[in-house]
């Protein structure tokens, strides 16, 4: 479904991505794991196209992405939702417009179908009758939580989330987690989640994958991942400030 | 010698001057291609046109105004008491070729120019213009496109609005506070006020227009580093527009005929 071969990702001299290799299959979901900062946002940001790589290539579905560009590129988008580490929403849009704005450009549903499927889609998230709000009128998390609903809206093949639960209270995260595997099991959507939260890593991934200087440095299961003989997978599954990870 | 360009400005400046055209290939492609954002267009031709209007107005007055204080001091001085019934094609001439159409870029760059960038500045620092992307909106599109049709249409109409408030002006100092034959100073702004005159304003308006756009837009969507990036981004855009604005006047009043001969 998703094939990251040999991703090379510089920002000015500073390299983020070296050398990144990753298989995402049908239907899984995938956890991307990794300290602030290692390059989880800019990795999934290269799924999307919205960064080109340096070196190497991205295929979805079977067809390489990086070298794509308008149309053919936004045909690409309409297979995924991605849900922003920040929300993204757009300020100067209600909420319901929010939710709406994939709907209209990606599906041709009547104004009535869309406006059912934006309530639908803020119930799933727990959220009722904040259509008419403005994004700044809502609390972090529920900005979130529209964001999310903004992304599924249009029920794509695959979601990308960027850390779904950082922000949000625990009960809250782990509703997120719910939706997260239901989307998987009744809608076959194809997930890649990052987050640092081992707990929902454990209960949402069919695999997880750490991201470290540049690399994917481990792959598998998460009881795989829980045994792993790697002293950097522990020391980060772990959250210990001792280990080989130097972060002063 | 700090002011002779080294070749890292040099190569810089062109860079830029690069992402400037490919913006600007953009946004023709979207204007001309592809399915407008007419909501996005309605909301830009109001907030461009409608709510510059009082600034254009006030603007436009007291330039007309001055102008004409000029105008009948210099006619009164050089060519003697008397020759100021003949200031009205001079002050018509120059209100409409020159002075309302910089005034008027002037005012909407800083005022529409700046809020350009900071909104999509704005926009970027906070991931929506990827949002933008993710849900099938290509940023140039539906941000870019409109702004720039709306700001081309506007410009153009509100120098129009300009022209005939700073003519009003001027005709109100000379006929009115200094007592000037209404009647011949009228006869002889109609006698010699070309139409093309106006049209020249208006097409270096509609120019201007552009420039206003794209600049705020394109210092918009480069913008980096948080609210200070979005603060350096506005103050660039009303910078580099102004002085671009300026520059390229003299260039295109160079370039138009002085006169088509049409009246
Ligand atoms: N557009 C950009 N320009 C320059 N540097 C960037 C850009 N985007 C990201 N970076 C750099 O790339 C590195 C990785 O950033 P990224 O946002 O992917 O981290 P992350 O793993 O998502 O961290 P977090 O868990 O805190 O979100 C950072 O050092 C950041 O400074
Ligand atoms: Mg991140």
């Amino acid at each position: 479904m998703i094939k990251i071969v040999g991703l090379h990702k510089s920002f000015g001299s500073t390299p983020v991505l070296r050398g990144v290799d990753l298989e995402v299959r049908r239907g899984e979901t995938m956890v991307v794991i990794g300290q602030s900062g290692s390059g989880k946002s800019v990795l999934i940001k290269h799924l999307i196209g919205l960064l080109k790589p340096d070196r190497g290539e991205i295929y979805v579905d079977g067809i390489e992405i990086s070298r794509l560009r308008g149309d053919a590129l936004q045909k690409v988008t309409r297979k995924f939702g991605m849900l922003f580490q920040g929300a993204a929403l757009f300020d100067s849009l209600t909420v319901g417009q929010n939710v709406r704005f994939g709907l209209e450009r990606y599906t041709s549903y009547t104004s009535d179908e869309m406006d059912r499927i934006v309530a639908d889609c803020l119930a799933k998230v727990g959220l009722r009758g904040v259509e008419r709000l403005m994004p700044h009128e809502l609390s972090g998390g529920m900005k979130k939580r529209v964001g999310l609903a903004r992304a599924i809206a249009y029920s794509p093949d695959i979601m990308l989330y960027d850390e779904p639960s950082t922000g949000i209270d625990p009960i809250r995260a782990d509703a997120i987690n719910d939706l997260i595997n239901v989307m998987k099991t009744e809608l076959r959507v194809t997930s890649v989640v990052i987050t640092h939260d081992m707990v929902s890593s454990y209960k949402v991934a069919d695999r997880i994958a750490m991201l470290y200087d540049g690399r994917i440095i481990e792959i598998g299961t998460p009881r795989e991942i829980q045994n792993s003989g790697n002293p950097v997978v522990q020391q980060f599954i772990r959250g210990e400030a001792e280990g080989p990870i130097k972060i002063f | 010698m700090p002011f002779f360009p080294r070749p890292r400005h040099t190569i810089m400046f062109l860079e830029q001057l690069g992402e400037v055209g490919i913006l600007v290939g953009r946004t023709l492609r979207n204007i001309f291609r592809r399915r407008w954002e007419r909501g996005m267009l309605i909301q830009q031709l109001e907030e461009i046109g409608v709510r510059s209007l009082p600034v254009v107005l006030l603007t436009a007055a007291f330039g007309g105004l001055v102008f004409g204080l000029q105008t009948y001091i210099g006619f009164h001085r050089y060519i003697g008491p008397g020759s100021e019934v003949y200031t009205g094609p001079i002050i018509s001439l120059g209100l409409s070729k020159e002075l309302i159409p910089l005034l008027v870029a002037v005012m909407v760059s800083g005022r529409v120019g700046s809020a350009m960038a900071a909104q999509i500045g704005t926009m970027k620092i906070t991931e929506q213009i990827d949002a933008l992307f993710s849900l099938g909106a290509d940023p140039v599109r539906y941000l870019v496109a409109p702004r720039t049709v709306a700001s081309v249409v506007m410009v153009p109409c509100l120098t129009m609005v300009g022209d005939l408030m700073g003519m009003v002006a001027g005709y109100f100092y000379i006929v009115i506070a200094m007592g000037v034959n209404r009647h011949v100073y009228l006869q002889n702004t109609m006698l010699y006020l070309e139409l093309w005159d106006v049209a020249t304003g208006l097409i270096k308006a509609a120019v201007f227009g552009a420039v206003i756009a794209i600049i705020g837009c394109w210092q918009g969507l480069k913008t980096r580093g948080g609210a200070e990036g979005v603060g350096r981004a506005t103050t660039r855009t009303v910078v580099i527009s102004s002085i671009t604005i300026l520059i390229l006047n003299f260039f295109l009043s160079k370039a138009l005929p002085a006169s088509l001969g049409l009246k």
